[in-house]
């Protein structure tokens, strides 16, 4: 395979020991004020990323998963407003001005985005696009040998041709093709951190095990951490050593992708994995969907987020909102006052599969309408 | 409850039909002339039967011809040749006058709830429509449209909200209760699932499900997702440019998928189990789908089989030059189009 390592302009910059962490991100929240009030788009987030690892991150629509990353990379709008500390590799990223942030992105840390066709400027060759990204950080890198690496690039992702390929435009490329084209993109520099933010979501089955190939190979070869943002489980099992459930803002569950899958401590989690179709399962056993849908992030009720929905609710969870309590030695961490009582439960033990879907429905909807009332009273109280 | 749902398939004679359903749309140039230079073919000789109470799933990537067969399965599309046979008679020789009161026995769930749902209508308005349209309202239709409500998990009660106020499995409830109001006999399924979220994409399944078993529903069910196919399905149809490639019943396929394509597709749907995905083997399938306007001579699948790279020349040219046929007779249970066709153990 070709020598990825950028090494033009002397040493190529030092790349830390596996194990090293390389994003420290520590108690994040985001929020943005609306018409409507503030709405706490994320509550926080805290976690390490070590280099060679991959966090998976997995959540609902509107859960807050992609607000986490955008934030760390500098991509949300002015008006957000935005506490913590994500530090990468020691030098604090939030706060930064957009120009120093500029010298940062696509070198050190790297997005890749769910649609190819609109992070891809559609005038220009990817060949340009690719020694773009390349020359920005690198300006001693004359054209020519820019546009060797490109095709080096290319071809390491797995683009058949990478010779013609170089001038071709976006439109010219298929899905799958256009997103290695990104990945190639983001694995330019050498990076410390790729951030994928639903990267096969837009792409048939079979392309997304291509994607999926390519982006393992590429984190291989320049030995970078990665955070994977997707709501498929499927995804996260095959390609992820740690995992982080999102539900409305909030980390709810973190820990190694086997305690996550075979011993979750909370019950979203549980339920998450219960509602889930399996190929590997006969077509008799009856899915356990999680009624109701997640809170709005305005008024959030008092609380656990996830009390209107869970089976297990009993009165401290409408009063205390769990924090994020250690299950076992190992890191494995979950926030439900009763993750003790979780252990060796299956989905159909807690959330009832046969009950009909109108009653629970209806019973759902009442405990969300009575939390949703008791925010707002307390909002106006806040106000007063 | 799926005991029912679980018994071999019906002998008797199938709800629907489709027989060599071929459908194809002209590719013109540009300028004033618009002459026909082309054509895409979506559907390629597709024959499908549904059974009473049964769930047929049509399997494929986008751009395969599902949702074009389903289409033309209900005649919203005419095919280009082919039949559609429906109560012993050919749908698509019938006049739009004559095929009216056959629509009310076929019905179409969408994709996208929120894009087939009218923005200005109210729950009620957008399950009484079809009533109205049909002239069957005035007889008990507010009492119907009460009802459909219920049956699809909804809240009465909330009869005269918008689309909007409800989240995304909610609209889906509500796509199903229209397409059930006219009391039909087959629903078409478009991929009604995968726009919706893990968590509420499950309670859908059961609706769905449930429905089946209470109304002796026969569905035709569009997906790309073999997990929700293995779940829901009675027996499988996977396309690939326009052609079955593979079909049998849901035990039968995924015990034991014979034709390469079917095979990479399943091993390509990641599990939700970490120890089982790291030890699974894996058929990562080279390049793209190619363009249904100029489908490979002989197999369609050829391109990018990884069966076919092993072969010798003189197999190889079988693929280029013949067809191949849906057989049975190789080492598998199911029905293959493949001339190599070999069963493997992937789930």
């Amino acid at each position: 395979m070709s020598d990825i390592s950028v090494s033009t302009n002397g040493a190529p910059r030092s790349t830390g020991a596996k194990g090293d962490v390389v994003l420290e991100v520590k108690d994040l929240n985001v929020s943005f004020p609306t018409d409507d009030g503030l709405v706490h788009a994320v509550r926080g987030v805290t976690y390490d990323l070590r280099r060679g690892q991959s966090l998976g991150i997995v959540g609902e629509s509107g859960s807050g998963k992609s607000v986490t990353s955008m934030a760390i990379m500098g991509l949300l709008p002015k008006t957000a407003q935005i506490t913590g500390s994500a530090k990468l590799e020691g030098e604090e990223l939030l706060g930064l001005r957009d120009v120093e942030l500029s010298r940062i992105r696509g070198k050190k840390i790297s997005m890749i985005f769910q649609d190819p066709l609109t992070s891809l400027n559609p005038v220009y060759t990817v060949g340009f696009q690719l020694s773009e990204a390349i020359r920005v950080h690198y300006p001693d890198v004359n054209k020519a040998e820019a546009r060797q690496r490109c095709i080096d690039l290319l071809d390491s992702v797995g683009i058949p041709n990478p010779q013609q390929r170089v001038d071709a435009y976006p439109h010219e490329l298929s899905g799958g093709m256009r997103q290695r084209v990104v990945i190639a993109i983001a694995m330019a520099n050498n990076p410390d951190v790729i951030i994928a933010d639903e990267p096969t979501t837009a792409l048939d089955v079979t392309v997304q095990a291509q994607v999926l190939e390519a982006l393992e190979k590429a984190r291989e070869e320049v030995n970078a951490a990665l955070i994977l943002i997707t709501h498929d489980l499927g995804v996260i099992a095959g390609h992820t050593d740690e995992v982080l459930v999102m539900y409305a803002g909030r980390p709810v569950e973190q820990g190694s992708v086997d305690e996550i899958f075979y011993e979750p401590r909370m019950p979203y989690t549980l339920g998450l994995i219960g509602s889930l179709p399996r190929m590997d399962e006969d077509r008799g056993h009856r899915l356990t969907p999680v009624h109701g849908t997640p809170p709005s992030m305005l008024n959030m009720p008092s609380g656990c987020p996830f009390r209107p929905r869970c089976p297990m609710h009993q009165d401290i969870c409408a009063e205390v909102e769990p924090p994020l309590m250690p299950v076992s030695g190992t890191g494995h961490v979950s926030a439900c006052h009763f993750a003790g009582d979780l252990e060796g439960k299956s989905p159909d033990d807690v959330f009832a599969p046969d009950a009909s879907d109108l009653s629970v429905e209806a019973e759902v909807e009442a405990a969300e309408i009575e939390a949703a009332a008791a925010a707002e009273v307390e909002s106006s109280e806040e106000g007063k | 409850m799926n005991a029912m749902l679980d018994t071999p398939q019906s002998v008797t004679s199938p709800v629907i039909a489709g027989k060599n359903l071929v459908k194809e749309f002209p590719v013109r140039s540009k300028g004033i002339l618009r002459r026909k230079v082309g054509a895409v073919h979506a559907v390629s000789g597709v024959s499908l039967e549904i059974g009473a109470n049964e769930t047929l799933a049509l399997v494929g990537e986008s751009g395969c011809g599902k949702s074009t067969t389903a289409r033309v399965l209900m005649n919203l599309i005419p095919p280009t040749s082919g039949e559609v046979i429906y109560e012993g008679r050919d749908l698509t020789k019938l006049s739009r006058n004559q095929m009216r009161p056959v629509r009310r026995d076929i019905q179409l769930v969408f994709q996208d709830p929120m894009a087939s749902l009218d923005p200005r209508m109210t729950v009620f308005e957008i399950i009484a429509e079809p009533l109205r349209v049909h002239g069957m309202f005035k007889n008990g239709g507010r009492d119907r449209v009460n009802s459909l409500i219920e049956i699809v998990g909804l809240n009465p009660e909330h009869r005269n909200r918008y689309p909007h106020e409800f989240s995304g499995g909610q609209r889906q409830r509500i796509g199903i209760a229209r397409a059930l109001a006219l009391q039909p006999k087959v629903l078409m399924l478009d991929e009604p699932v995968s726009a919706l979220d893990v968590s509420i994409q499950a309670g859908v399944i059961n609706l769905l499900e449930d429905l089946q078993d209470e109304l002796g529903l026969s569905y035709l069910f569009v997906s790309h997702d073999l997990s929700v196919v293995r779940h829901i399905a009675d027996k499988v149809a996977v396309m690939y440019l326009g052609k079955i490639v593979e079909e049998g019943t849901t035990d039968q396929l995924f015990a034991g998928p014979a034709h390469p394509y079917t095979q990479a597709l399943m091993s390509a749907i990641p599990l939700p189990d970490p120890r089982k995905e790291r030890s699974r083997e894996r058929i990562v399938l080279q390049g793209d789908v190619p363009s249904p306007s100029n489908p490979p001579s002989g197999c369609r699948f050829r391109t990018r089989c990884p069966l076919f790279k092993e072969l010798g020349e003189s197999e190889q040219a079988k693929c280029i030059e013949i067809e191949p046929p849906l057989r049975s007779d190789h080492a598998g249970l199911t029905r293959a189009a493949c001339h190599y066709a070999e069963p493997k153990q992937l789930v």
